[in-house]
Parts: structure tokens; C-alpha cells; sequence
């Protein structure tokens, strides 16, 4: 059920292809990731809806496949 | 397009200033994210009434349909969802949270400098 670091990244990249994304396996279990998110893709998009973004990415497997994923998004800043 | 669990939905967080959608109760939570949020509603001094999503299974999957959200804990806040455990988290932090409810005109207890 577990999903790699890398196919997460992936599927991120695929939905936002200018994001930096940052992933850290918490717990080294495949299962317990936190991910950092930045796109140009977030301007203007409430926190809300940039999470909305990554789990549209994600193809549903959000709450499933992966059990837990704690997000940080944001625009870049300049 | 009537649908029994979003009326509920509908009608719990309209009635109720803040709802937390969550699995176990405020004094027994069963995950850690939901007690996370607990812990902060609770330390603000916010009332607020929590949902059980554990106990019925067609809520447990209505809430995610509902938000478009694909995790529980969900806390709303006056009907309008405020986000999950990070973003809570990340709001409580920044004190974002505090000038929501103030915003909003729910009462809370503001935390002791």
C-alpha cells in the first residue's frame, strides 16, 4: 500500500510541472511523509485550495495509498 | 440531488458556529492528527462541537466528497471549511486562527501572554 518518496514527487511534478517539491519520509515506513510544496502555480489560491491542488495531484490516493502526508504549499517568493 | 449525509452536513455546520469532523471524541480522540486539532481548539478556549466520523461510515466518506477533502480531521468554521490538521496547525501558529474567530465573532479565550 505504501508509496515511495519518488511517485509522489512524480505525481506532484506531473499536475504542477514548475514545483520544488521537498519530501521527507518521517518515519522511514513509506507511509508517514511531509512535503513541501512550492509553485508559481499557489498565486493567489488560498491554503485551502493549493492543498486541493497536491491532492488532485495525488489521484485520490490521498487518504488512501498514503496514509499521511503533511503539506506546507506555497508560491515562490521573490 | 438531495443527498441524507450533506443535508446533516449541511445543517451541523450551519447550526453550530465550529465543527470538527473527526475520528474519536474530544476527550478520547483515535488518531493523532484529530488530537492535534483538539489540543488547539481546546488551548484557545474554543466551543466547539465535535463529529465522530468513526461511528458512521457514510459520514466518514460524505465529509471528503463534501469538502473535496481527502482526510479527516476537517474543521469548519460558520459554515466554511477551514482546512485540515497542517493548515489548523499552521494557522494556530501564525495566529491566523485567533483573527479568524474574531473575524467570524466566535468567542474564544485568548491565549495568556
Amino acid at each position: 500500500m505504501a508509496m515511495s518518496a519518488g511517485e509522489i514527487e512524480a505525481l506532484i511534478r506531473a499536475a504542477l510541472p514548475d514545483a520544488q517539491v521537498t519530501i521527507e519520509d518521517l518515519r522511514g515506513d513509506g507511509d508517514h511523509y511531509a512535503a513541501t510544496v512550492v509553485s508559481a502555480a499557489f498565486r493567489g489560491k488560498s491554503r485551502v485550495q493549493q492543498h486541493q491542488m497536491v491532492y488532485a495531484a495525488l489521484q485520490g490516493r490521498m487518504g488512501g495509498a498514503l496514509h499521511a502526508l503533511a503539506l506546507q504549499t506555497s508560491p515562490p517568493q521573490d | 440531488m438531495s443527498n441524507p449525509v450533506f443535508e446533516r452536513i449541511q445543517a451541523d455546520i450551519t447550526e453550530n458556529p465550529v465543527v470538527l469532523y473527526m475520528k474519536g471524541t474530544a476527550m478520547f480522540p483515535q488518531c493523532g492528527f484529530s488530537a492535534r486539532v483538539v489540543q488547539i481548539l481546546m488551548h484557545m478556549g474554543v466551543k466547539f462541537k465535535g463529529v465522530n466520523v468513526l461511528e458512521d461510515p457514510g459520514l466518514r466518506e460524505g465529509i471528503k466528497q463534501f469538502t473535496n477533502w481527502p482526510t479527516i480531521p476537517q474543521l469548519y468554521v460558520k459554515g466554511e471549511f477551514v482546512g485540515g490538521c497542517d493548515i489548523v496547525t499552521e494557522m494556530f501558529q501564525s495566529g491566523e486562527l485567533a483573527s479568524l474567530l474574531t473575524e467570524k465573532g466566535v468567542a474564544f479565550k485568548p491565549a495568556v501572554a
